[in-house]
């Protein structure tokens, strides 16, 4: 019901919402539970496993119970807590885990069944037979129990990432916070303060207290308007600070208001990574509920939470309530009750010694027993001492005392300890380095401890970050001890919850530990409590407490479970953000990618590239069509192809022969200038890391070509090499990848293309196989390399990257009167693989030189990386597998890479396997398919007919062993 | 035959302009890898003092003024931007053109540092990343060189190849820091 006059709501702002589909109106300012209960909707969600009734718990988000789902289709968002999440105009929530309706669920038969599914049920029930369990039992048991779910669909909403970076991180904005805040902006420091809230103030919004004889509230607000005017402070709302990570980091959720998340562009959230020299713990302390027999009732709440609703949001959430608890908590929410005109029908305090003066039936040394009332409270049962009294009651406000918000204090494993002063654990001070805690999270709790605390904190912290602090006195405010006799469940018969989101009683952890599931870490697993979105907030003490009753420890002896981060569910598609689909790694476009789309062709990935795989020719429907077309058109006249995604490091120094010398297998300083040179290196453990050709440009001057892919893992390694290995060398590394633009023009008549385009015409005499140099296009710099991975006299050509675009449409227009055209990486495959050519198919990284028929270019008369450990015996074995061809001779012409390879005869079985194919293709030069492949000692082999089994594919065939460079085996084709 | 022509790599990609933020390619001249030969960083600094009036910089740090700049780019290089490099260089450092290897744009307006805030882990802070700082560092998934030019201004650089991923990113950045100003 909604009060008259008072709360932080603004009434001239109705705002309409629906909660199941029914239309509800609030104010501006209201959560959704608090406009709820402000139309007395106290049902408003379905427990985990047993499906019984649950109202709205507390007013933050520690809310067990009142988890929503929010949006439709790909942007339903599950697990809202309605006790946090902000009204809105056409706000339209759905409750949870509930069939057919949360009024009438049918699932609530499990309650009936609560004997059988106590903790520990299902790990004795649904033992066999072992298959049921993935197909019937886990499926069924998920149907009936758990919380809200995604949509299956992809994320649709925007989420963000972003840093910030400041001195003094404030977790918290309630007076302790504030105060830290304010030292350290005094002071000169970056302060950053977050706090979850939508506004600053913590329980001051909640509660009446004065400071400096104003309102609490109205406190927060001038200090937060002064601390908004300063340049250095920078104050973050709707922020919840989840992680406390190594180096001063922290992880932290910020959810936009629906009004500025509903602009274009703009996120729905934003995961901060806020880096700080210092930080101030201020997160307060959350209110613990009391196990009594059936306390999970709509209606029965958090005493603060009522307080909080009456005062912040000017709600009564009932019309006669009752207090029950063993601290003043419950008497100062009493008192505001009584204020707001809000009829209290009892109030129980558990402390025998307890007095009252408030006007209101007393019951110091009461307990209570039991509740009643199907969908919600209707009267609760107490124990004195001369009997069992029934009172009617709509609301029962509860309160078994405070537990610190230690939680981002334990996120380094640090571990709280006991104070028994206030039955509570508290930080110990280094448990992340450079946090300080302060106020109620510290175990401070009178208004005026925190503000004095939230002053020590921060000097403390302002001294680590070296600054002088500022003079800051703390206002006036109270300062009631704290007094508690520690009450975690109340004796009796029945079911009495601990932990509300989980379903999980007394009883079960009493279980657990008759079980000998002794240790808190085991109870935890073995009853699941402290699990799921709310990580036990409210009820991780009690359990503990109760498992140590049980256990007949003390609660210190007996320790808690460990906190980690997120502090609240963070959506994956905020620490994510950006990153879905193509946002997952850059795209790196070549410079021919415009042209190359125009010209219709499909892009693949390799690495980061993208590179055309075929050209498709008009009438062309499929790509083997267009990938034929094109090696005819190289082998027969001139194709052309961007191959600037080839790693390109220059190298220079008089002490670049000597690197290449060392990271190569074979020699570069006999190199002479002008030249280039096939090369092979190994890493350490001596197998090959990639190949590729370097050219000599000058007496002190190279240019390395790796593989696309492995370009920065070649750069990594010479950099090693350079750095760590040979420091007194004198050279220098960097890649021109990015410079060039690099095309390669094969074919017989490549070079009628090229001297029709050089300023200097080439015969093959002035530019032999294997030459390089400088060349010139109408006066634009060029470099030329004669080299070939086709087979076929070619030219690879590179000019400044900003005339690739234009170089290459005018190469490919040229070829095409040359009866050639553009080709793609398909058949640059089928070509390569023709000659007997490898690529990170064959260097997979488990090959060496000796398999692939190189050992003989591991140099003898020079060290080199990888050389040692290449002579170890097991790879020189002349039965290790080794580089073959293969070629088709059984009824299915059609090999497959990936397929082993069995002697004939052999079962296909893995102990029988010869080998494995690396690469195939059809060749419609040779008019079959063709393949290469390691075979146990495959070149003394070559004739044998073997099995080819595709154990994938489900393809079994005959195939020769044949020397693996299929075509023009003597590379005349190459030098002509 | 016709004449090769030139492309930058923001072309068709660039000016933007969204709110009080723009986005604009510059055209850097000349860019020239400059490692200076064993033991001559000095003399290096010196010649390009006398060529190019800017000493050689320190880490993470910028000499010289728009038009003519070098900046440090990492392990042993900086990166001369701007005027050609004068031959007095080439005997104390290897020189290695990298004019088209890079794309390089320029973000300005109020705001700039929040934008970038939301796609690199680096400090921005006035006071800790003054006119004259760089920083070679992330930018979203890329390796980047991030140049404070002005108080509002920053000159960013990624591959070349990845202008159309760096634009994009910017974008999606510009429009958020946007949006929420509102």
């Amino acid at each position: 019901m909604r009060l008259d006059g008072k709360g932080q709501i603004d009434r001239n702002s109705p705002v309409s919402f629906s909660f199941d589909g029914r239309r509800y109106q609030g104010f501006a300012g209201d959560t959704l539970a608090s406009a709820l209960l402000a139309h007395d909707v106290r049902l408003v969600a379905r427990s985990f496993k047993y499906h019984r009734p649950r109202g709205v718990l507390t007013a933050g988000s520690e809310e067990p119970n009142a988890l929503v789902t929010v949006g439709q289709g790909a942007a339903q968002d599950p697990n809202i807590r309605a006790t946090t999440l902000e009204l809105f105009d056409g706000l339209e929530a759905r409750s949870q885990n509930r069939w057919p309706s949360l009024e009438w669920d049918l699932l609530a038969l499990n309650d009936l069944g609560a004997p059988f599914l106590g903790a520990g049920f299902y790990y004795k029930t649904f033992m066999w037979p072992r298959a049921f369990w993935e197909k019937l039992y886990e499926p069924v048991i998920r149907r009936a129990a758990g919380l809200g779910a995604l949509s299956g669909q992809h994320n649709a909403d925007t989420y963000e990432r972003a840093h910030a970076h400041c001195d003094l991180l404030v977790i918290g904005a309630g007076p302790a916070g504030l105060m830290a805040a304010k030292l350290a902006a005094d002071s000169g420091a970056d302060v950053i303060l977050c706090d979850e809230d939508t506004r600053t103030g913590g329980r001051l919004n909640a509660d009446t207290q004065e400071i400096d004889g104003l309102p609490g509230a109205l406190w927060a607000e001038e200090i937060t308007a002064e601390l908004a005017a300063m340049e250095n402070v920078r104050i973050m709302t709707r922020t919840t600070v989840t992680g406390a990570y190594d180096g001063g980091t922290y992880g932290a959720l910020e959810r936009l208001p629906h009004a500025v998340a509903s602009r274009k562009g703009a996120p729905k959230e934003t995961f901060w990574r806020i880096v700080a020299g210092q930080a101030v713990l201020a997160a307060g302390a959350l209110e613990r509920p009391v196990a009594f027999r059936n306390n999970d009732r709509p209606g029965i709440m958090m005493a603060s939470a009522v307080r909080a609703y009456v005062n912040r949001w000017a709600v009564s959430p009932g019309r006669a309530v009752t207090l029950f608890g063993n601290t003043d908590s419950i008497h100062r929410t009493a008192a505001d009750l009584i204020d707001a005109g809000v009829h209290v029908a009892a109030l129980i305090d558990a402390r025998p010694d307890a007095t009252c003066d408030l006007d209101l039936r007393f019951y110091p040394g009461g307990q209570v027993c039991d509740s009643a009332g199907r969908k919600g409270l209707e009267a609760i049962s107490i124990a004195t001492p001369s009997g069992i009294d029934k009172i009617q009651t709509d609301c029962l406000a509860m309160s078994g005392g405070w537990n610190p918000s230690v939680h981002l204090t334990c996120h380094m494993n640090g571990r709280p300890v006991w104070n028994p002063e206030i039955a509570a654990f508290v930080p110990q001070p280094g448990m992340v380095p450079g946090l300080t805690a302060a106020g109620a999270c510290n175990g401070q709790f009178s208004t005026h401890q925190c503000l004095t605390d939230g002053l020590t904190a921060a000097t403390t912290a302002l001294q680590a970050l070296g600054r002088r602090a500022a003079a800051l006195k703390s206002p006036r405010a109270e300062d009631t001890p704290y007094a508690i006799t520690p009450l975690w469940s109340v004796p009796g018969k029945g079911r009495a919850w601990l932990d509300f989101q989980n379903d999980v009683t007394v009883k079960d952890v009493k279980q657990a530990a008759t079980e000998n599931f002794r240790s808190v870490e085991h109870m935890k697993r073995y009853t699941t409590q402290g699990m799921a979105t709310d990580q036990g907030k409210s009820s991780n003490t009690a359990a503990l407490a109760v498992l140590a009753d049980a256990t007949g420890r003390s609660i210190p002896g007996t320790g808690t479970t460990t906190f980690r981060p997120p502090y609240v569910p963070t959506a994956i598609a905020a620490m994510g953000a950006h990153a879905q689909g193509t946002g997952f790694a850059p795209q790196r476009f070549t410079t021919s990618h415009r042209a190359s789309l125009d010209a219709g062709a499909p892009m693949i990935e390799a690495g980061l590239w993208y590179r055309p795989s075929v050209f498709p020719a008009p009438g062309e429907t499929h790509w083997r069509q267009s990938c034929d077309r094109e090696v005819g058109m190289v082998r027969n006249a001139v194709g052309v192809c961007d191959v600037s995604t080839l790693g390109k490091i220059d190298i220079q120094g008089p002490d670049a022969a000597k690197l290449l010398d060392f990271v190569y297998t074979n020699r570069f300083s006999s190199l002479k200038p002008g030249r280039c040179r096939y090369g092979l290196m190994l890493r350490e453990d001596g197998h090959v890391m990639d190949d590729g050709t370097t050219a000599r440009l000058g007496e002190h001057h190279y240019v390395m070509t790796t593989t696309t892919a492995a370009a920065a893992q070649v750069m990594r390694h010479l950099e090693f090499t350079h750095q760590a290995l040979h420091p007194e060398w004198d050279v220098s590394l960097i890649s021109v990848t990015e410079q060039w633009a690099q095309f390669a023009v094969a074919g017989p008549k490549s070079r009628d293309l090229l001297n029709g385009l050089l300023d200097k015409p080439l015969s093959n005499d002035n530019f032999p196989f294997m030459a390089c140099g400088p060349a010139s296009i109408k006066g634009t710099k060029a470099r030329l390399f004669r080299i070939s991975f086709s087979g076929e006299q070619a030219y690879e050509i590179a000019v400044p990257a900003r005339f690739g675009d234009s170089l290459f449409r005018q190469l490919v227009a040229r070829a095409e009167t040359l009866d050639g055209g553009a080709y793609g990486m398909e058949a640059l495959n089928v070509l390569r693989i023709e000659k007997g050519f490898l690529t990170h198919a064959e260097l997979h990284g488990r090959t060496t030189a000796f398999d692939l028929g190189m050992a003989r270019m591991i140099s003898d008369a020079k060290d080199c990386i990888g050389k040692t450990a290449a002579q170890r015996p097991g790879l020189t074995d002349p039965d290790r597998e080794q580089l073959v061809g293969l070629k088709p001779v059984g009824a299915i012409k059609q090999l497959t890479a990936g397929a082993h390879l069995f002697t004939a005869g052999d079962a296909p079985t893995r102990e029988n396997a010869q080998g494995y194919v690396t690469s195939v293709a059809f060749s419609p030069t040779l008019g079959h398919f063709m393949g290469l492949a390691f075979v146990q000692r495959g070149p003394a082999r070559l004739g044998e007919v073997i099995t080819l089994v595709d154990h994938l594919r489900g393809i079994t065939t005959r195939v020769e062993i044949c020397d693996p460079v299929f075509f023009d085996q003597d590379g005349g084709r190459a030098r002509g | 035959m016709a004449d090769l022509t030139a492309k930058t790599p923001c072309a068709g990609l660039l000016p933007l302009s969204i709110g009080t933020l723009t986005l604009t390619e510059v055209d850097p001249g000349h860019m020239t890898a400059v490692a200076p030969l064993k033991g001559q960083t000095s003399a290096l600094s010196e010649a390009l003092k006398t060529a190019h009036g800017m000493a050689l910089p320190a880490p993470n740090r910028a000499t010289g003024k728009d038009g003519a700049r070098t900046i440090w780019f990492g392990h042993a290089h900086s990166l001369l931007i701007g005027p050609a490099p004068d031959p007095s260089l080439a005997q104390y450092a290897a020189l290695t053109d990298q004019s088209d290897a890079w794309a390089v744009v320029r973000l300005e307006g109020p705001g700039a540092a929040d934008v970038l805030a939301r796609l690199t882990p680096l400090d921005l802070r006035a006071p800790q990343f003054k006119r004259g700082h760089t920083a070679r560092t992330d930018l979203m998934h890329m390796m980047a060189s991030i140049t404070r030019t002005g108080p509002q201004a920053f000159q960013i650089m990624v591959f070349r190849s990845m202008a159309h991923t760096l634009v994009h990113d910017l974008k999606t950045a510009i429009e958020a820091v946007t949006a929420r100003a509102g």
